[in-house]
């Protein structure tokens, strides 16, 4: 989540917001987590015919992903869909700026990693609970990167 | 149903599911789904650092996605110890990691790689530890990873997302075409 780039789109409500429990993204992270192995997105190999451009398959669910989340984003969207809880939506505004260099930079930075490491920061942890137990130095090795990107940001190039 | 339960997933049936999570989220809570923010709100709960960067409320701003996270693990966990592990990949693709060296295809990641031994050789410590700083550093510069650009930016229908999605793919594609050759070219 974006805190510095993410405004919200409705103002926020003047009435009382409702507890946010936590258990429901556990239920969601579990179901996340067996169909990412299921489908077989944690897969080095598949990541590697994706590269390869030798299989439909992460097209197919990288592109029907997207196809359920943006029905479902504009639904909320344009319908003014309030969240049970009632908190402020923190959809993204539609910007036409052109995008700064950390989309491409970092994008770069990301795929290199990706294409190595086979695994993006989801797959990291459902590999490391299905047994794949090194993926917990990937993990280190992923919060050094993260750590390195805090001290380094100032002096790389945004927008 | 059980048999569903256990056997691997067609594109059409996983990749739905994963979408929903995106606007499921948003209508709980109204929170943007992503996860690999998650590894800033590690570094902010558990690196002193003194970088403006980790100076927020990991609890009440991370609190969810690491709930999330862990979540990942125990899913995870219960796929792999009820389901296959083999992954029916593309001859094309087997032919191809082959020529690489690469013989065991029997899990998620070729073992002679993925390994805790294999960190101290040239290509574990590569694909594994330098792999997974690239991750970590890109997914932070670029705010977002697959999850919180290709699948809820573009969903929200970004530019900047789309970019930083041509982005990883860039990168992927030097990774597998360039990288992997030179360093796994001459066999393990």
């Amino acid at each position: 989540m974006s805190v510095e780039n993410t405004t919200t789109a409705q103002s926020p409500s003047p009435m009382a917001t409702k507890p946010e429990r936590l258990w429901p993204y556990l239920v969601i992270g579990i179901v996340l987590g067996i169909v990412f192995t299921r489908a077989e997105v944690v897969s080095w190999f598949r990541i590697q015919e994706m590269f390869r451009f030798q299989a439909f398959h992460m097209y197919g669910i990288i592109g029907s992903a997207v196809a359920v989340g943006a029905i479902g984003v504009q639904l909320i969207k344009r319908l003014g869909m309030r969240s049970m809880t009632l908190h402020p939506m923190e959809i993204p505004e539609d910007s036409f700026k052109a995008p700064g260099w950390q989309y491409w930079l970092g994008g770069i930075a990301f795929g290199l990693g990706w294409g190595l490491l086979g695994a993006c920061p989801g797959p990291i942890y459902v590999l490391f609970g299905n047994g794949v137990t090194v993926m917990a130095a990937a993990f280190l090795s992923a919060l050094v990167g993260v750590w390195t990107y805090g001290a380094l940001r100032h002096r790389l190039p945004h927008s | 149903m059980m048999s569903f339960l256990t056997q691997p997933w067609p594109w059409y049936v996983a990749g739905p599911v994963i979408g929903l999570a995106v606007p499921l989220v948003y209508l709980y809570a109204g929170r943007k789904w992503g996860i690999s923010s998650t590894f800033r709100d590690v570094c902010a709960a558990a690196i002193p650092s003194g970088f403006d960067y980790f100076d927020y409320s990991w609890r009440r701003l991370g609190g969810w996605r690491l709930t999330m996270a862990a979540g990942l693990i125990i899913g995870g966990f219960i796929a792999g110890v009820t389901g296959p592990g083999a992954v029916a990949i593309s001859e094309a693709t087997r032919t191809d990691l082959a020529g690489l060296g690469i013989t065991d295809f029997s899990g998620f990641v070729p073992t002679e790689l993925f390994s805790w031994s294999s960190l101290a050789t040239l290509p574990g410590f590569v694909l594994i530890v330098v792999g997974g700083f690239l991750v970590g550093f890109g997914t932070r510069y670029a705010n977002g990873c697959t999850s919180g650009h290709a699948i809820s930016g573009l969903s929200a229908l970004r530019v900047t997302s789309l970019v930083a999605v041509i982005g990883f793919f860039i990168g992927g594609l030097l990774s597998t075409h360039v990288l992997l050759p030179m360093l796994l070219g001459g066999g393990m």
